[in-house]
């Protein structure tokens, strides 16, 4: 049984010895044709002249492109036909692509790309939240509201209220492998694309009609992604688009990396939020009611900006019961990079929303955090309902209206905060406040509890190819992308479980549209739970086939052949599963199958915002601590404990890797990463010398991650819980242990209201606020 | 002429015609098939590029997107490529990346790889340092970290070794070629001087020529500015400007000498530097950087410039054979103007001894391998409670690496105490308006650069005020 083994990554030993291969590192045809885009250097403005003549000229350019030279629809919108691949009469943003060079090498195209001379007149930018709202510059043509009751009334019937403004930045999703695509031109108008995406299928259909082809004569693969977190579900497809309409065009293989420069000011990142709150609560910190009022920056185009704001709205919730609730989400269109799908996707901003309000509410009780965090958490479900009573007390619904049926937060947390030592530490936290008047630590601990299923339903869906060779080895495939996360080694140790041999004997493959079609993208933590499962499924057919054919072979029933160990077992007889294969193979049994899973119970009207749009809940909570100065503001992490619920856990080795990866990636997100742009629209942070993620000193010292012992309650595979996405959200308690510390430097009169990145000069001026209010 | 030539994995490479600032991680990637160097950002500031560079300096790790092919002349390079055995045994911390789970997408792996094993030839451990300069975006470190640990005390391969072997006698430290050696076949307008006097008669007669030691900045010019540079020296290898010179008037630095080589030296004398040059650059810039190229590019930042100043410091330039020594703070008159001569060149710097009150604010976004948006240094004396002098200098708060000089004057003569200091911040208003950017705003710079000064008195008097040093 090689699920739930802590197992390497499969490609480890490629990784380690620099073997493993990414788009770039792929042998090229000599004549190949290397891209890049000349951008956009203004943010709104009508293409009014455009001289393209040096670059034609420049050394070693083939060929230069523009939106009248593409053959058929150049869009490379994954929602609303509103992405131009090259901008058709009007920039929208600065770094828009307007037109495309062709050339002998990278380097060659990259300089060209710089010669041209495009003459603008300007319009009016729209850049900010606030410049949108003044324009009305909305998608969908205005808010979006879901509520739960009159969450207006039940916060003014309160006994007491509190209101405020969260301001998050976005967040650059810096893969260290930037965006890359290659497009090989076959016969027949055949297009072979291999390219660093998440969306195997939506690059398959955008090149298909950039090509005015059907999709059969596109085939595109990846074997890996040197990191994606969602910022390669949609964004690719413009580099994909590029090589395949300049290789038809050419005749020749075409291939696109994006410089990191370029990557930065081209593609989307993470939506920035403001989010405005009004709360109602009681004496002892127990919500009443809660209105929201999402904002966010989509930028240029429409992209997944929909889903996202959903998801955020969703997550307004995270665990706790709300009576009454009202959300209001604008989605607003501005001239700036088009904000994209990245890990939590929307998630994390809805989610900080409610744990600002409960750190508000604390402060404003002089509470304990985590004792008004537990006053409002769900109710914990009634496991085994005693039905002869009749006094079964239904489960607590979410604000949208889903059953909370699997909550664990009250023993999850309870456990953390045995193991973390949170009571002491936040004692003992008080006490070295009480001593340095300059430095300032900070304790917090929060939760999350995280929906896993694409919202839009028909995605929950997946296929896959297995065949078993007559020598016993097996070939996997199917519709999931490996980006690091280890999805190729869990569904492979869910193949080797199916059929009771050694991983060794499965060989991973490339995702591939020619082999799975229709695939969703490997996105929303879904990858593990749809495509083991319909790997699975595969797996399941092939072994009935061959448990059938032995059950007749020795008289036994199929249900008891045996597949363990490498070997299989039917009555007396026992083979070595190689052998089973080539009986099998002798026998004319077919040994390859498809499978496919559907996510069962889904049902969501987005319009009315009611419904199930989720299979389960994903848990974990997060105690840190951190330090703060409060001379200059900076800050660091000191100790992180985390338990984090990824159900039946299909490999702990790689479950802990998520958890501990996606913690550090969102303490960046809400303390160093911070992305400026001026007032021209230029994004200055367009490089890792200006985007600062973290390093590895920026790590907590102390970091203790375990995995919660539950499996899950819904039918998942094995029943285990996805991983990608939850542990990201644990760093909020990074952010309210900065709130913290910011507090203890002032006299409890002044909520901090941090906002994020609490970068070192947030923190001051929130220090600053503190001291203000306690001199006065 | 000679021919440019170099070991890479073992196997000598010969060059003929190349341009000059052609980089390595082109050449390996294009060139030569060898894909397991990757390129991340191509500045220098993401290490998935980084090798392992050997001459008789050392080994150390480098950053391949900014490393130009004549500036490995005469050495040896190993590309993750050869960190495995010559019969594909796993070096140890390869085995170790894969027992603790050190790479998850496996990009930046080939990089951390590479400074993994060069730290472990060396007997480096402060891998939070050390690694400072490798981003991962995947895994949060903490299992590369393990990695790391765990590896240390696995003796180091041969094969890790042969490259000393193998480079040390072609290392051109006790013979200085000929003058007519100084150009590479094949390679116009490069040369690579290896005396000051060659450098001084070469920059004179190309007063518009570049100077490239580390080229941890110049490298950006061409990567992502694709500027052409026309003439270029390539200057690391003359040994006569290169070193630290300890005597009972002064601390000689040789503007050769790389940030990496003058931590340790400057260490006794003035350990704050030190700790700030731990936190200049990451382990691969300052393995290439060199304190003449920090000072004479001019950058309003610098790091090393404003405790330099603080020091007190003296520059020696040159131009031809004629010398001059300023003072360093008399060097920058203003933004990108420095008062240089054509073809005069920075050939030292002197920090006079003295007792050690220095002491070196960094403060960025980031603690490691970042930017910073001040960079504050502190050198005050006091006697019998009274302040008797002060040299305050700030990186990031002006268009030049600037003293404060109304700070100084509004605390010299008064006590040493949080009033003389609360007095003398409105100084800061006469010395300093600091520019908004990306950084950081004119506002915080300017609260931040004043709570340094508290701070440095809070630390003389002994609180703890460093958050690097708070423990959970």
């Amino acid at each position: 049984m090689t699920v739930s083994s802590p197992l390497p990554h499969d490609s480890g030993p490629l990784h380690v010895t620099g073997q493993a291969r990414y788009v770039d590192d792929l042998p090229l045809p000599a004549n190949t044709g290397h891209l890049a885009f000349g951008l956009s250097t203004v943010a709104h403005a009508e293409i009014t002249a455009m001289d393209l003549s040096a670059v034609r000229a420049a050394p070693g350019v083939i060929a230069v492109l523009t939106a009248g030279d593409l053959p058929f629809s150049g869009d490379v919108s994954p929602s609303a036909h509103d992405e131009p691949l090259l901008a058709e009469g009007v920039v929208h943003y600065v770094g828009q692509a307007v037109f495309l060079v062709v050339a002998e090498s990278h380097l060659a195209a990259r300089k060209a790309a710089k010669l041209g001379k495009i003459t603008y007149a300007d319009r009016p930018a729209i850049l900010t939240v606030d410049d949108a709202l003044a324009a009305r510059s909305y998608f969908e043509r205005g808010p979006v509201t879901w509520a739960r009751g009159d969450a207006g009334a039940a916060i003014d019937a309160s006994p007491l209220q509190i209101k405020g403004r969260l301001e998050l930045g976005g967040q650059e999703h810096f893969y260290l492998e930037g965006q890359a695509a290659l497009a090989m031109p076959g016969e027949a108008g055949d297009m072979h694309v291999i390219s660093s995406t998440q969306h195997p299928t939506e690059i398959q259909h955008k090149v298909a009609e950039s090509l005015g082809v059907p999709m059969h004569a596109v085939r595109v693969e990846c074997r890996r992604m040197g990191g994606g977190f969602g910022g390669k579900e949609s964004q690719g497809n413009a580099l994909a688009v590029a090589c395949a309409v300049a290789a038809r065009a050419l005749g020749r293989t075409c291939k696109m990396r994006y410089d990191r420069d370029d990557d930065m000011m081209i593609t989307g990142k993470r939506h920035e939020f403001r989010i405005d709150y009004r709360a109602g609560f009681d004496a002892s910190g127990r919500i009443l009611g809660v209105e929201f009022t999402h904002y966010t920056r989509a930028g240029w185009s429409m992209d997944l900006t929909l889903p996202v704001a959903d998801r955020a709205m969703l997550h307004a919730d995270n665990a706790y019961f709300i009576p009454a609730m009202r959300i209001e989400s604008h989605r607003l269109r501005t001239n700036t990079q088009s904000a994209t799908a990245f890990r939590g996707f929307g998630g994390p901003q809805g989610m900080v929303g409610i744990e600002r309000v409960m750190d508000h509410i604390a402060h404003h009780l002089g509470l304990e955090p985590l004792a008004v965090r537990r006053a409002n958490f769900y109710t914990p479900p009634a496991d085994t309902p005693d039905q002869t009573k009749g006094d079964i007390v239904p489960p607590q619904t979410t604000h949208y209206g889903q059953e909370v049926r699997d909550f664990i937060l009250h023993d999850l947390v309870a456990q953390l905060e045995e193991s973390s030592d949170y009571a002491a530490r936040k004692a003992a936290v008080a006490d070295w406040n009480a001593r340095h008047p300059v430095l300032k630590k900070g304790i917090a601990l929060t939760p999350v509890k995280f929906g896993i299923s694409f919202t839009l339903t028909h995605l929950n869906q997946a296929g896959a190819l297995v065949h078993v060779y007559q020598d016993g080895s097996i070939h996997l495939n199917h519709g999931g992308t490996e980006m690091g996360q280890g999805l190729f080694q869990k569904v492979a140790q869910v193949a080797a479980s199916e059929f009771g041999v050694d991983t060794a004997a499965v060989r991973i493959t490339a995702t591939d549209t020619a082999k799975v079609p229709n695939t969703s993208a490997t996105a929303a933590s879904s990858g593990s739970d749809l495509n083991g499962m319909a790997v699975q499924a595969a797996c399941a057919e092939i072994r009935g086939r061959i448990a059938g054919h032995l059950a007749q072979l020795h008289q036994v029933a199929p249900a008891d052949v045996v597949f363990a160990g490498g070997r299989v077992r039917a009555g007396a007889a026992d083979y070595p599963f190689a052998e089973v294969a080539t009986l099998a193979w002798q026998a004319r049994i077919s040994l390859s199958a498809t499978g496919f899973y559907k996510t069962p119970g889904l049902e969501w009207d987005r319009a009315a915002g009611r419904g199930r749009p989720f299979l389960y809940f994903a848990y974990g909570a997060a105690v840190t601590e951190v330090v703060i100065d409060t001379l200059t503001g900076e800050n660091r992490i000191l100790r992180t404990d985390i338990l984090h619920d990824a159900g039946a856990s299909l490999n702990p080795a790689l479950d802990i890797g998520q958890i501990e990866g996606g913690y550090v990636q969102g303490a960046g997100w809400l303390t160093t990463e911070e992305l400026v742009w001026d007032d021209k629209g230029r994004l200055r942070t367009h490089a890792p010398s200006t985007y600062k993620i973290p390093a590895t000193g920026d790590r907590p010292r102390i970091f203790n991650v375990a995995l919660w012992q539950g499996a899950n309650r819904e039918e998942t595979i094995y029943r285990s819980k996805a991983v990608g996405e939850p542990p990201f959200m644990l760093a909020i308690s990074a952010l309210m242990a900065l709130s913290d510390a910011v507090a203890a430097s002032g006299d409890g009169s002044v909520y901090p209201s941090l906002d994020g990145p609490a970068t070192a000069e947030r923190v001051l001026m929130a220090v600053r606020r503190q001291q203000v209010a306690r001199d006065v | 002429m000679t021919e440019l030539a170099f070991l890479l994995n073992g196997t000598p490479v010969r060059l003929g015609a190349v341009s000059p600032v052609r980089t390595l991680l082109d050449f390996l990637r294009e060139d030569r098939g060898l894909t397991g160097t990757k390129e991340g950002c191509n500045e220098g500031d993401c290490g998935a590029c980084t090798v392992m560079v050997t001459d008789a300096h050392g080994t150390r790790a480098l950053n391949a997107c900014i490393l130009f092919l004549p500036q490995l002349h005469g050495k040896a390079v190993r590309t993750v490529e050869g960190i495995s055995g010559p019969g594909g045994d796993l070096h140890t911390v390869q085995q170790a990346m894969i027992d603790h789970h050190g790479s998850q997408c496996g990009f930046c792996t080939p990089g951390f790889v590479v400074a993994m094993a060069v730290n472990h030839l060396n007997g480096v451990t402060d891998h939070d340092t050390a690694l400072a300069g490798n981003l991962c975006r995947c895994t949060g470190y903490a299992p590369i970290i393990r990695a790391a640990t765990a590896a240390e005390s696995a003796p180091v391969p041969q094969w890790m070794r042969d490259d000393h072997r193998d480079t040390l006698p072609r290392t051109p430290t006790s013979t200085p070629p000929e003058d007519a050696d100084l150009a590479f076949a094949g390679i116009p307008d490069a040369v690579r001087p290896q005396t000051g006097d060659a450098l001084a008669q070469w920059y004179l007669a190309n007063p518009e020529g570049r100077l490239i030691a580390g080229a941890t900045d110049i490298g950006l010019w061409v990567t992502k500015g694709l500027r052409d540079l026309g003439p270029v020296a390539f200057i690391a290898g003359i040994e006569d400007l290169r070193g630290v010179t300890v005597t009972d008037s002064g601390i000689r630095i040789g503007a050769n000498t790389t940030l990496a080589e003058l931590g340790p030296e400057i260490a006794p004398y003035h350990p704050d530097f030190a700790e700030l040059i731990r936190r200049y650059g990451s382990a691969q810039v300052r393995n290439a950087a060199t304190i003449g190229g920090n000072i004479a590019n001019g950058s309003p930042i610098g790091d090393s410039p404003p405790a330099l100043i603080a020091l007190g410091a003296m520059l020696h330039l040159r131009r031809g054979d004629t010398r001059r020594d300023i003072l360093l703070e008399d060097f920058y008159l203003s933004y990108g103007k420095q008062d240089r001569q054509p073809g005069e060149f920075v050939e030292a710097v002197t920090i006079p001894r003295q007792t050690d009150r220095l002491r070196c604010y960094k403060l960025s976004k980031r603690f490691d391998q970042d930017i910073s948006a001040v960079c504050g240094c502190f050198s005050i004396t006091v006697d019998a409670g009274t302040v008797a002098s002060a040299r305050i200098a700030f990186g990031g708060m002006a268009g030049t690496p600037k003293r404060a000089a109304a700070v100084e004057a509004a605390l010299i003569g008064n006590p040493w105490d949080a009033e003389t200091v609360a007095s003398a911040l409105d100084a800061y208003a006469s010395d300093f308006a600091p520019l908004s950017d990306m950084r950081a705003s004119a506002a915080y710079r300017m609260e931040a650069a004043r709570g340094m000064l508290m701070r440095y008195l809070l630390e003389d008097l002994g609180a703890q005020i460093r958050v690097l040093e708070v423990k959970a």
